[in-house]
């Protein structure tokens, strides 16, 4: 039977099993949207702006496993995609991304809304293709999904011109589809498995760095099956954090720049850094001469040109994380290193992550720790980017039935609440929280009314403290205190050179608690540490309507430990030696 | 491990539109720059072949290959820098405001290494002259000793195939 590009489409997206498409309209895509219409099996989400539609659809598929979809229309539609194609690439998460093209006949003709999506989008995404006849539309498809899935999984581009997506032709969707090109290998080598249990049998003081590869493989169970099989402690990246549980007693902690003293020290200091999913990113790394200077380095990774990319690696370990943790499994044995445990447990001891007890406005260590306590099983926190994020990643506590998601790799402000909103339509049935600076927030800001429209029952925590603190903080400590462009409280009358934060400051715009309401979201500002968790416990108890909860903190907090730019990681500001908060 | 020299690398891709764009955005996004490349299509029509030349350190090298490897389009990769292959490029010269005595010299260094003179009259020259890219380097050394400034340099980029006897590069 012949049936339409369009037709086809909605049919390829029901046999790849998509129960959630993120789709924003536009005049190319309009036939495919008329395909969709009073569609059953597939739900269907309007979001406000591409951008977030791409980090919802992002949210999505960190938080099921499963490939996120999203559809937009050419020229803006497309162009608004980026920053969340580039987002989601940079930190593996599978997706699909369909984007509407004026005809093939109008291609190259600057026509109305045209750009050319493949060439912008290839650089930041894993492929990238247009559909350039209709008979070839239902094995791209079929392709785009098994790339965006396999291997280093990442995001497919498929550019479809409005005269395919009408044009008659084969009903028939591919079962199976083979690339000459591409064949992922996920199977580890048996010789290099030997060579890595060598290493580890006469190692004296060896650590674990987990990085995100090992959340998505999904071989939390079996990693701490190995931990607890050798006894050796383990460090993690931001992407890492929660492959083991975080109150396990062999977990340091975070590594990197705002990384615990402990987890820093256990890494400079180690003699075998065996290492599973992470690329050596130079937040983690420091100055790269430094680190991990005395150790051999064994690498696993599916990505073999992340080997001895960033570090010299001794042992590389090609393959899926789950498959090489597992064949390690098999004749690992116990390590006597008792000895080095105990010397990082006394530094994880004496020098813990902590802020000051006395601060202005609310602690935003006691945000975190309230939200440990209040969302403590069942429940996934996003974050936003910043100093929000740090502190996250500092004072979160995960466990198996707990998930982070955060825009580690690209680092996008605007990420928090989208991807909340995508977590929580995969996930009806947990708690979901965003965590937001106030800059962040209003990246996105627009995603208010998704929450509110979808009837999305979420906790947003917005950390107000009217600066984009992040880089405030390092003009603070770097660049002679002087907070260039970053205070957003600033009016036209204040002096431009101000880095002078007082209590007569013009009031914040805009006033969270109103523009929440506005949308039709509950808001709470909480403005006294003590009422964190009142506030925590009423969103959570609000049914199908999303809750705003402003914190004012402290102006100036800082997120301290920080090793210094370029530095050795033993070159630190702890709290105590920087003497600003 | 710095061991900067010249490399050759031999690329099966896709034969479909944007290929080009792909690769050569991996070496401009990665900031490795290319010398020549060449491209065109094989016995098999929906296969290109392509050669690309390019300086690097092994470091480099390395990453460059497997950037490669992992790309969906590419076929296949081969590293041509040390193994046995045959490489010819072609160079055109174009020489204008020529003297009898540069004449004469011209068509006596012409005789010598192997250069067809495929154009004249008389006060211009064109030379075409295939042989590996070393040689049309040494050769445009010399002719630019001489007609500085008044020479047209046209290169068409290194094509390469493995040697089946002798090898020649």
């Amino acid at each position: 039977m012949k049936i339409s590009g369009a037709k086809l489409f909605v049919e390829a997206l029901k046999k790849e099993k998509v129960d959630t498409l993120f789709a924003y309209p536009g005049g190319q895509t309009i036939d495919l949207f008329d395909a969709l219409y009073g569609e059953k099996e597939i739900n269907i989400i309007l979001p406000r702006h591409e951008q977030a539609l791409a980090h919802a659809a992002d949210g999505y598929a960190r938080s099921t496993g499963k490939v996120g979809v999203c559809l937009v229309t050419s020229g803006p539609g497309a162009t608004n995609l980026v920053t969340g194609i580039a987002t989601a690439n940079y930190d593996s998460v599978p997706m699909v991304c369909f984007t509407g093209q004026v005809p093939t006949n109008l291609i190259g003709n600057d026509a109305f809304q045209e750009v050319d999506t493949i060439g912008i989008m290839r650089s930041v995404c894993k492929y990238a293709v247009t559909v350039r006849n209709r008979e070839e539309l239902g094995k791209i498809i079929k392709k785009a999904f098994f790339i965006a899935r396999t291997g280093k999984p990442g995001v497919v581009v498929v550019d479809i011109p409005k005269d395919i997506q009408i044009a008659l032709g084969s009903d028939v969707y591919p079962e199976k589809v083979s690339i000459r090109g591409y064949k992922p290998n996920t199977d580890v080598h048996p010789m290099q498995v030997k060579r890595v249990l060598a290493a580890l049998k006469t190692a004296k003081k060896p650590v674990f760095l987990i990085g995100g590869g090992v959340n998505i493989a999904h071989a939390n169970k079996e990693l701490t099956k190995l931990v607890e099989l050798t006894g050796i402690p383990v460090v993690t990246t931001i992407m890492g954090k929660g492959a083991i549980d975080t109150n396990h007693e062999l977990y340091i902690g975070n590594i990197g720049i705002h990384g615990s003293y402990a987890s820093n020290h256990a890494i400079s200091e180690c003699d075998v850094l065996f290492s599973i999913g992470t690329r050596f990113n130079d937040r983690i790394t420091g100055k790269i001469e430094t680190f991990a200077k005395n150790a051999k380095i064994i690498h696993v990774d599916i990505d073999t040109a992340a080997i001895s990319r960033n570090i010299v690696v001794d042992i590389p370990l090609v393959g899926d994380a789950k498959k090489a943790i597992n064949a390690l499994l098999e004749n690992a044995k116990p390590l006597n290193i008792s000895e080095w445990v105990k010397q990082i447990q006394e530094w994880k001891k004496e020098y813990p992550i902590e802020m000051p007890k006395e601060v202005k406005g609310v602690s935003p260590q006691k945000i975190i720790e309230a939200i440990n306590k209040v969302f403590d099983k069942n429940a996934i926190i996003t974050t936003d980017v910043g100093q929000n994020q740090l502190w996250t990643t500092q004072f979160l506590e995960l466990n198996s039935t707990k998930k982070m998601l955060t825009s580690g790799g690209l680092g996008t402000m605007g990420y928090g609440l989208p991807s909340a909103i995508g977590a929580k339509i995969g996930n009806p049935t947990k708690d979901v929280v965003s965590i937001a600076g106030d800059g962040g927030m209003q990246m996105n800001i627009q995603e208010m009314a998704t929450a509110v429209v979808n009837e999305l029952p979420m906790t947003l925590c917005v950390l107000n403290n009217g600066y984009l603190g992040n880089v405030r903080q390092w003009q603070e400590m770097f660049y002679n205190k002087q907070y260039s462009l970053t205070c957003l409280r600033y009016r036209k009358s204040c002096n431009q050179a101000c880095s002078n934060p007082n209590k007569d400051c013009p009031p914040f715009i805009p006033d969270f608690i109103k523009l929440a309401e506005s949308y039709g979201a509950k808001a709470i500002r909480v403005t006294k540490t003590e009422d964190i968790e009142k506030a925590l416990k009423e969103a959570k108890k609000n049914k199908r309507v999303p809750t705003l909860i402003e914190f004012i903190i402290d102006r100036e907090a800082n997120v301290l430990p920080m090793v210094k730019p370029r530095k050795f990681f033993r070159q630190y500001y702890s709290r105590i030696q920087w003497k600003g908060r | 491990m710095n061991n900067v020299k010249k490399r050759w690398i031999c690329l099966f891709v896709e034969n479909e539109i944007g290929v080009l764009a792909r690769i050569s955005g991996l070496f401009s996004s990665k900031a490795y720059n290319i010398d020549t490349i060449t491209v065109g299509t094989t016995e098999d029509t929906t296969v290109s072949r392509m050669t690309i030349s390019f300086t690097s350190d092994d470091k480099t090298f390395e990453q460059i290959k497997k950037q490669f490897n992992r790309s969906v389009e590419v076929i296949k990769v081969v590293d041509y820098t040390d193994i046995p292959i045959h490489m010819k490029e072609i160079l055109f010269v174009k020489i204008n405001h020529c003297s009898e005595k540069d004449k004469k010299e011209i068509f006596r260094i012409a005789d010598i290494f192997n250069i067809t003179i495929v154009d004249y009259n008389y006060t211009s020259i064109l030379l075409e002259c295939t042989q590996t890219e070393d040689i049309n380097d040494a050769i445009i050394k010399l002719l630019q000793e001489k007609f500085m400034n008044r020479m047209e340099i046209t290169r068409g980029g290194v094509v390469a195939t493995e040697a089946i006897g002798v090898a020649n590069k």
